[in-house]
């Protein structure tokens, strides 16, 4: 009898804290409604299997508990039955999955309009790099990273002259316009992960990695770091300011670009260094 | 012969091989030390596998300090990554995978299949003493400078071996390689004696449509434990490759601090696969052998067959044999190819269609049973509410597109804790308290059980389930502490301190369960040879427990399978597997 109690207490309960508790994901800031949306479904789907098979088993722990007389069924099997139980637990499966699919063909189409914008991660920061007025990412890579280079630019290629370096600092997005965030590292895994936009991806020293996605909400937005990158894991944090076209532009103003970093850089070093 | 389980033989076929008795040793240490038996292997295996995961539930007890507590119980991020690792390891590798398949494994096969030992019983002995080396080369890494590895339980490179990861750079990581080494070899003779014993030495009239579901669970994961630890394997030799000869298997070039690093040309991505390709049959090494424990545990005690036997067998093959093309769900967000997403969410799905089945028939067996509330059916009950949960919540994670925002949340742990933490773990409990009366020839204190029933099954559900939300609000996994970044709009440190003291309670109560066993090996009830009038082949043997070589001066006779509960018109409510009993007038 407790026991019929008790698992209608965990269902009961469970339901109870994920309706009301106040514990709930924080309201998003970007284009990905869709992947809220599949949560809610799977939410639903999975919160009615799991009250209808607890339940189910509450009631033959009630209606067949031992008692003096009481005799078990004797019944090795049931085609029909299983056959049924099979068909329709198909398809309550497909019925997750086929939106679960169509919404990560979206996630991974890149829209042609969006802009690229490199996130760069190092134990235990972030920095930034937007293209300059060419629209396109000079190339890199962890090779050239030296005091003088710390994103490890490459300095003889023309397009990576006027992209604009970010060190340590925020990063500003105007609102409403498709980014592809180019997710870069050069030491170990990280991982770019800002709640509010849902979307997340790792990082990989030796590659490039991406995801997509427009900002819908003007404000700062925490960024964590969401892969085990070491001791400094935890307070791997950074900001993303997401403002309206004119604040960005106002910002991009201030923002200096690698050639003119790497002449200044390289001026001091130059001065430094006795030998030269 | 039409092959339908459940209609008993009236003629055995003949043996075809003679029967072998196992040579007896004649010293003090043959017998208690180096023992051949595998009945004395399974209680070396379990009680080491119980002595390290006691260190792993301190472990976690230290964590949950952290973690709701963090104002007062501040550990350095070094200590705190260092806990979650070894926590995380000893408990999937150290415990759940020993205990099963070394512990139940030996114990149960061939008693189960009416085998006198296993088929190399030295090489069975020697499974244990490699598996206790390992254990004692992962304790060494608590003591040496530097500390155990804090690279996580995944291990992943580069971290893994760099100096920012505790242990990354002194000897913590390569003693933890060299464990898993040796714990895979260990593993090996094991499991060959496992897989060989079921396919060559069942006793005259034990089909395989005949074994016990346990049997089929354990033999089973072995098989896919044979085929996914050499993965692991080479992983662990390429990676101290790399940290020790400055191979760069899984290390592209590599700025470390601002100072370029020798390596270059590896890739980092090829570890998560091998890693996974082990990994995600590993969740299955550990489930399988739980789900064949759960479906006798509930037949015996609901007094019925287990209803859908060929499905049920069917089913554990199936999974078996799927479970290896979707261990890219735990890569999701890697950076992989994001194509891989389509194939590895639609195999991550259709596995939970033959697990699904499994839980059906689990509920239809206890439809119209005759349900005794023991303690071992107490566990099988509370086995399939965290079950359910845990793998309902992994069809989020194995929907790709769902997974996005969760993977690498507290989401995810709280997932993993359900299927393949708390569920297994419940149904080791019902199987001790199952079994232990075979061990010992006693019952284990029914009071002492109760509470360590409840304190657990509700306890562990007090932890797990709300553990989720705090995963859905946002919060990363490992992280010492989250502080109050913005996006938490109602702070959950009440919610993680509550979780805390859940976990203080829960741990509190193993240490009692595991004074049960020693106080009822003395003072427990006298069991007799049959307490829960069980007809598979185990609990039939001459002596309680069964001697060595298990059986009389003629190995048993299988006519039936394991499961005839309340067979109509028979004189008891079971019929032992090798009891000739045949119905009169035979039902058509
Ligand atoms: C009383 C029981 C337990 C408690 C309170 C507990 C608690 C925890 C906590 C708090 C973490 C750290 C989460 C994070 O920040 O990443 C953790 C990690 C983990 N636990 Fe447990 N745990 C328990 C039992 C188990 C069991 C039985 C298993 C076996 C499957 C297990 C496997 C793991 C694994 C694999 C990790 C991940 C370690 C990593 O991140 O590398 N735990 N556990
Ligand atoms: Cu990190
Ligand atoms: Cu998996």
């Amino acid at each position: 009898m407790v026991v019929v109690i008790a698992l209608v207490v965990v269902v009961v309960g469970s339901i109870l804290f994920h309706l009301l508790s106040p514990w709930w994901w924080t309201p998003i800031a970007s284009n990905w409604e869709y992947i809220d949306a599949t949560l809610v479904i799977t939410f639903w789907i999975t919160g009615f299997v799991l009250t209808a098979v607890i339940l189910f088993m509450a009631y033959c722990v009630w209606r067949f508990r031992h008692e003096p007389g009481r005799v078990a069924a004797f019944e090795p099997e049931n085609r029909r039955l299983e056959i049924w139980l099979t068909v329709v637990t198909g398809l309550g499966v497909a019925a997750m999955l086929a939106p679960g699919l169509v919404v990560w063909k979206q996630f991974v189409t890149v829209p042609d309009d969006a802009t690229e914008v490199e996130v760069f991660a190092q134990q235990w920061s972030w920095s930034f790099r937007l293209p300059g007025e060419d629209g396109r990412l000079g190339t890199s890579d962890a090779a050239l990273v030296g005091p003088d280079n710390p994103l490890g630019i490459s300095p003889f290629d023309r397009f990576g002259q006027d992209d604009i370096i970010i060190e340590s600092d925020d990063l500003y997005l105007p609102i409403g316009k498709p980014v592809k965030m180019v997710l870069r590292s050069v030491d170990v895994l990280h991982n770019f992960y800002v709640p509010e936009f849902r979307a997340k991806m790792d990082m990989v020293p030796g590659m490039v990695t991406y995801f997509w996605f427009t900002p819908t909400r003007i404000g700062e937005f925490e960024v964590l770091c969401a892969e085990l990158c070491g001791v400094g894991h935890g307070h791997m944090r950074g900001y993303v300011q997401i403002q309206e076209e004119t604040e960005y532009q106002a910002w991009l103003q201030e923002q200096r670009t690698f050639a003119e970093l790497w002449e200044e850089r390289r001026v001091r070093t130059a001065s430094s260094d006795p030998e030269q | 012969m039409a092959n339908i389980p459940y209609r008993p033989d009236e003629q055995v076929p003949p043996a075809e091989v003679p029967d072998v008795h196992p040579p007896h040793p004649h010293t003090w240490i043959g017998r208690w030390v180096f023992s051949q038996d595998a009945k004395y292997i399974a209680i070396q295996y379990s009680a080491t596998a119980i002595a390290i995961g006691l260190v792993a539930l301190v472990l976690s007890w230290l964590v949950r300090l952290q973690l709701g507590f963090p104002d007062v119980f501040s550990f350095s991020a070094e200590a705190y990554y260092q806990f979650i690792t070894m926590h995380g390891m000893i408990m999937v590798i150290y415990l759940l995978t020993a205990i099963f398949l070394g512990g139940f494994g030996n114990y149960l096969i061939p008693l189960m299949v009416g085998a006198r030992d296993m088929v190399f019983p030295f090489v069975n002995m020697l499974s244990y003493w490699v598996y206790l080396l390992a254990v004692l080369v992962l304790v060494a890494s608590f003591f040496v400078p530097g500390g155990p590895t804090g690279a996580g339980w995944t291990l992943y490179p580069p971290q893994a071996i760099l100096s920012g990861t505790p242990g990354g750079q002194d000897a913590g990581i390569i003693l933890m390689l060299l464990s898993l080494i040796l714990f895979i070899i260990g593993f090996t003779m094991g499991g060959l004696n496992y897989v060989v014993t079921v396919l060559q030495a069942r006793t005259r009239g034990m089909t395989l449509m005949r074994m016990p579901l346990t049997v089929w669970g354990i033999f089973t994961a072995t098989v896919m434990a044979l085929l996914a630890f050499p993965a692991l394997f080479v992983a662990c030799v390429m990676m101290l490759f790399d940290r020790l000869l400055s191979t760069s298997f899984f290390m592209p070039t590599l700025v470390e601090m601002g100072e370029q690093l020798s390596y270059g040309g590896g890739s980092p991505i090829v570890f998560q696969h091998l890693f996974w390709f082990f990994g995600h049959p590993e969740v299955y090494i550990v489930a399988l052998p739980a789900f064949g424990i759960v479906s006798d545990l509930i037949s015996v005690h609901a007094r019925k067959n287990v209803f859908g036997y060929r499905m049920m067998v069917w089913a554990i093959v199936i999974i078996g044999a799927l479970s290896f093309i979707v261990w890219a769900h735990h890569m999701y967000v890697s950076g992989m190819h994001p194509y891989f997403g389509f194939f590895f969410a639609t195999t991550t799905l259709i596995i939970a269609v033959p697990t699904a089945i499994k839980v059906y028939n689990w509920l239809l067996t206890l439809w119209r049973g005759d349900i005794h509330l023991t303690l071992p059916m107490l566990f099988a009950l509370s086995f399939v509410v965290t079950f359910v949960n845990g793998g309902l919540t992994g069809l989020f994670l194995g929907n790709v597109v769902v997974d996005v925002p969760l993977s690498d949340t507290m989401f995810v742990v709280a997932h993993f804790h359900m299927v393949m933490g708390v569920a297994p773990l419940m149904v080791i409990f019902g199987a001790i308290y199952h079994w232990y009366p075979l061990m010992t020839g006693r019952m284990l204190n029914e009071a002492m059980g109760q509470i360590h029933f409840w304190v657990t099954f509700i306890g562990t559900y007090a932890i797990f389930f709300p553990m989720h939300y705090v995963g859905l609000v946002g919060v990363p996994r490992r992280y010492p502490e989250i502080g109050d970044p913005a996006f938490i709009t109602t702070p959950v440190d009440g919610l993680n301190a509550f979780i805390s003291i859940a976990a203080f309670i829960v741990g509190a109560a193993q240490i009692l369960f595991l004074f049960n066993i020693a106080w009822s090996a003395r003072n427990g009830r006298d069991a007799g040879g049959n307490p829960w009038r069980a007809a598979s082949l185990e609990w039939q043997t001459p002596q309680t427990p069964p001697r060595h070589g298990n059986w009389a001066d003629e190995l048993p006779v299988v006519y039936r399978w394991a499961y005839d509960y309340s067979v109509p018109g028979a004189p008891e409510d079971f019929i032992a597997q090798d009891d000739p009993w045949v119905q009169q007038t035979a039902p058509t």
